[in-house]
Formats: structure tokens, C-alpha cells, sequence
């Protein structure tokens, strides 16, 4: 096989605008995904330890619905069929008014998806401390939500640390199937300047390169948070 | 001032407590024993609530546990409670500890807190562990902070849950005799035990327990010295042998 390389076109214009641009959507749609994905999937964990059957049951339909559906579905259910069921102002209103729309459905349908495995992780985390530990709270006269905010989940969430950068890290790489409704991140733009250019290699290299480098900056950063939280036993 | 009333609980069909009935005076102190699996731990977390109960009446001072209205933070809190793990929260520090409940639930200020804190640490004999995580403590310490963290309440009364069984021989004393400390001083308590020397030293009376069901309910001497049941006496023998 004879193969040109030139690594000097990901430094030519357009093709560097494109990687820096794409480098630009895959942290937006992550960052901003990994937002929903802590909050909601926060909430639904604590929701399925609570005493209450209902919330509890609800939350865990809710894991069991968006951790088993795969994402690249998920993604095209929020995308082409959300709109067409939802009544129809509203329908109307997403395929046209909905600001970003690609990029919008994106975060959402990986947000919700990795809430799913978040709850999953805050779950395990409160579950596997001992019911004693409440206990003690409880028997103080705190009530429900203060055995919570100060005792489990901070305990909890110092446990969680290392599962939470997992999910963070599979954000980032979850995060190229954006491309399947149309938005230009990293791995799409990748995809463009080698179809233009005709060098694969070196596109696809390149991408790959950025995606370890965030890997390797995602990890640094959580590893020094471990670091500052004094390790509960 | 601890009153339980023909007390029944289930666990799902299991009949973990069948009818038992326990008083317990202002100032007295009662301790509790028995097989493991007799339900001890279940009659004594069903005092403040921690388990319900199906049928029968519990009043602490007055208040019903088991009544629809009642505010249970607000009764636990003036009941303490000591556990066979320790139960600290890890995350926090010995003054931490002690100080959480007095802030979130007595809303007392924080140099009121920390005050009381640190004579209580005093008293149990740990002033100079303050600062530390629980896990930098032996079983034994962590067993007196978590002492003093219920003391640090104000308590009406205590209660004990083998407070002594998850610890090594050498550490067992001095969780003891802050025990008998607090006996000699007047509270009134409900100690799960198996501790014998320390049931004869300060207990006013003794309740035996087998099978979920309250055997026998005597004064010390009597109950050390001419046990009523079989059961009760070959419990005693079996133990009191190793002494
Ligand atoms: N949460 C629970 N669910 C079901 N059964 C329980 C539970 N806690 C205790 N039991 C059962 O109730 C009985 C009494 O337990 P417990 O009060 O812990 O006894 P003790 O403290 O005297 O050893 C035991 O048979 C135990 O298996
Ligand atoms: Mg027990």
C-alpha cells in the first residue's frame, strides 16, 4: 500500500479550524451533558434509597428505562420521534424555534442516558454504607434529609469519586455519537477533513490524540479532588 | 420513665418481640440479656422508634412512641443512643461528631457546642483527640466519643446496644467504667450487655430475653443469685463460667 503521509495538513486551513472547532463541540456536549447527567442522576440515586416505595420504584424505572435503551436509539428518539409525539405546538416549536437544535437534543439524550448510570453509582455508594451509620443520625433526632446532607451523602460521595471519573471519562467518548444527528464535534470533523483531504490517517490520529489528552486531563483533575477529600473508611 | 407495654413486633412472619412489657425508673438502670437472636437489639431501637413495632405502647417520658403524631427527631433527641459499632460519622472529626447534633437539632451556637464538646471529651478521657478522624482511633476511644456524643445532647436517658462486644478484652474497662460513671451519677439507662461484673455493680434490675419474649425481669441479687427459669439458668451458667 502507498500511503502519503503529511501530518503537516492538520496544521492547514481549514482543516486546523475544523479540529480546534470540533475539539470545541465534544467539550460542550460534554460538559454541559455531565452537568444534567450529576444532577438528575444524583437526585434519582438518593430518590431509589429513600424509604418511600413509590419515589423509590419510580427511580429505579427510570435507571432500568435509560441505562437499557441504547444511546445511539436514545439519541434518535429525542431527535426525530420526541418531536412528532409531543402535542403539536410544541412539536412545531422544536423543529423550529429550538435554539442549537442538534447540539440541544445531544446534551439532553446523553445527559438523561449517563443520569441513568449515574444513579446507578450514587445508589451502590449510599446503599453500601452500613444502616448503623443512619442510624446513629436518626437516633440524634436529625431528620431524613439532614442524616442525608450530612452524613450520607458525604460519605457517599467520597466513595463515588473513582466510579464518577469513569463516568465522566465514557461521557467524552459517548459523546462522538452526536455526530449521528449532525453535530460537527470532534470525531464528525475528523471525519470531514479526511474525506477532503484524503488523509485518514493522520485525521483520525489526530483525533484520537485529543481525545487521550482530555482522558489524561479529565483523570488529573479528579485524581487531585480525591487527593483533597480525606478518605472515609 | 421508660415504659414498654406488651411490645409485638414482625419482622415480615417472623414474631421477633411477643408481648414483652419493661419498665424502667427515673435513675435506674436496667440491663438487658439474653441469647443472641432473643431480640434484644429490637426492643431496645423499638424506644426511640428506630424500629416500629405492630402492636402494644411505648412511652418515654410521658410521650408515646408509636402514636401517629408524634415528633420523633424531637423525642430521640432526648434519648441517647450507644451502638455495638460506634456508628461515628467517618467523614467528620471527634468534635465534629459530637458537635453535628447539638448544632442541627438543639441549634445550639457553635462555641456552645464545642464548649460542651470538649467536656465531654474531658470527662471520657479523649481531650486530646479532638482534631482526629475516627479512624485514627482505637475501638475503645471510638466507643467513649460516641458516648460523649449522645451525652452531648442532654439526655433524659441511655441506651446501650452491647456498647463493649465488638471490642478487644483490653479496651472493654475503660468504656465500662465511663459507664458506671454515668450510672453512679443518676441516669437512667437500658444497657444491652453481656458484661456481667458491670450488670452487678450498678444495675438495679436485670431482664433476660430468649426467644423474642422477656423470661424473666428480677432485681440484680435475686437474678444473680436464684434465677427463676431453666432458661435463665442455664444462660447464666453458660457464661458465667468463663469469668
Ligand atoms: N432487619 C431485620 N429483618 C429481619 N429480621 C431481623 C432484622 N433484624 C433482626 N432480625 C431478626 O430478629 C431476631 C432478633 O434480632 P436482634 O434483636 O438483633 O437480636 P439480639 O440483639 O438479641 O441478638 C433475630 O432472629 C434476627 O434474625
Ligand atoms: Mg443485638
Amino acid at each position: 500500500m502507498h500511503y502519503n503521509w503529511d501530518w503537516s495538513i492538520l496544521l492547514q486551513e481549514p482543516y486546523l479550524q475544523w479540529l480546534i472547532s470540533g475539539t470545541g463541540w465534544t467539550i460542550a456536549v460534554s460538559l454541559a451533558a455531565w452537568v444534567i447527567a450529576v444532577t438528575v442522576g444524583s437526585l434519582i440515586g438518593i430518590a431509589r434509597t429513600l424509604p418511600n416505595r413509590m419515589v423509590a420504584g419510580i427511580a429505579t424505572a427510570y435507571t432500568e428505562i435509560f441505562r437499557n435503551i441504547p444511546l445511539l436509539v436514545q439519541l434518535f428518539l429525542w431527535y426525530f420521534v420526541l418531536p412528532e409525539i409531543v402535542p403539536e405546538p410544541l412539536g412545531h416549536w422544536i423543529k423550529r424555534d429550538l435554539p442549537l437544535p442538534e447540539y440541544t437534543t445531544a446534551v439532553i439524550g446523553l445527559g438523561f442516558y449517563t443520569a441513568a448510570r449515574i444513579s446507578e453509582q450514587v445508589r451502590a455508594g449510599i446503599q453500601s454504607l452500613s444502616r448503623g451509620l443512619s442510624m446513629a443520625g436518626y437516633a440524634q433526632g436529625l431528620t431524613l434529609t439532614q442524616v442525608y446532607r450530612h452524613i450520607l451523602l458525604p460519605v457517599a460521595f467520597r466513595l463515588i469519586v473513582p466510579p464518577f471519573t469513569t463516568e465522566f471519562l465514557t461521557v467524552f467518548k459517548n459523546s462522538s455519537l452526536a455526530l449521528t444527528i449532525g453535530v460537527l464535534e470532534l470525531t464528525a470533523q475528523s471525519g470531514q477533513i479526511s474525506e477532503y483531504s484524503f488523509h485518514s490517517f493522520e485525521a483520525y490520529t489526530a483525533a484520537t490524540v485529543i481525545y487521550i489528552l482530555i482522558t489524561m486531563g479529565v483523570t488529573a483533575v479528579m485524581t487531585v479532588i480525591e487527593r483533597r477529600l480525606p478518605v472515609a473508611t | 420513665m421508660i415504659k414498654l407495654s406488651n411490645i409485638d413486633k414482625w419482622y415480615g412472619a417472623f414474631h421477633t418481640l411477643k408481648d414483652c412489657s419493661v419498665n424502667v425508673s427515673r435513675g435506674e438502670v436496667l440491663v438487658i440479656c439474653g441469647p443472641s437472636g432473643s431480640g434484644k437489639s429490637t426492643l431496645i431501637k423499638c424506644v426511640n422508634g428506630l424500629e416500629p413495632f405492630q402492636g402494644g405502647e411505648i412511652t418515654v417520658d410521658g410521650v408515646s412512641v408509636g402514636a401517629a403524631g408524634t415528633n420523633l427527631p424531637r423525642l430521640r433527641a432526648r434519648i441517647g443512643m450507644v451502638f455495638q459499632n460506634f456508628e461515628l460519622y467517618p467523614h467528620m472529626s471527634v468534635l465534629e461528631n459530637i458537635c453535628l447534633a447539638q448544632l442541627k437539632v438543639l441549634k445550639r451556637p457553635r462555641d456552645e457546642a464545642e464548649a460542651r464538646a470538649f467536656a465531654l471529651l474531658e470527662r471520657v478521657g479523649l481531650k486530646d483527640h479532638a482534631r482526629k478522624l475516627p479512624s485514627q482511633l482505637s475501638g475503645g476511644q471510638q466507643q467513649r466519643v460516641a458516648i460523649a456524643r449522645a451525652l452531648a445532647m442532654d439526655p433524659i436517658a441511655m441506651l446501650f446496644d452491647e456498647p463493649t462486644s465488638a471490642l478487644d478484652p483490653e479496651m472493654i474497662n475503660e468504656v465500662l467504667e465511663v459507664m458506671v460513671q454515668l450510672a453512679q451519677e443518676g441516669m437512667t439507662m437500658m444497657v444491652v450487655t453481656h458484661e456481667m461484673g458491670f450488670a452487678r455493680k450498678v444495675a438495679d434490675r436485670v431482664v433476660f430475653m430468649d426467644q423474642g419474649e422477656v423470661v424473666e425481669d428480677a432485681a440484680t441479687d435475686q437474678f444473680f443469685s436464684a434465677p427463676k427459669s431453666d432458661r435463665a439458668k442455664s444462660f447464666l451458667s453458660r457464661i458465667l463460667q468463663h469469668v
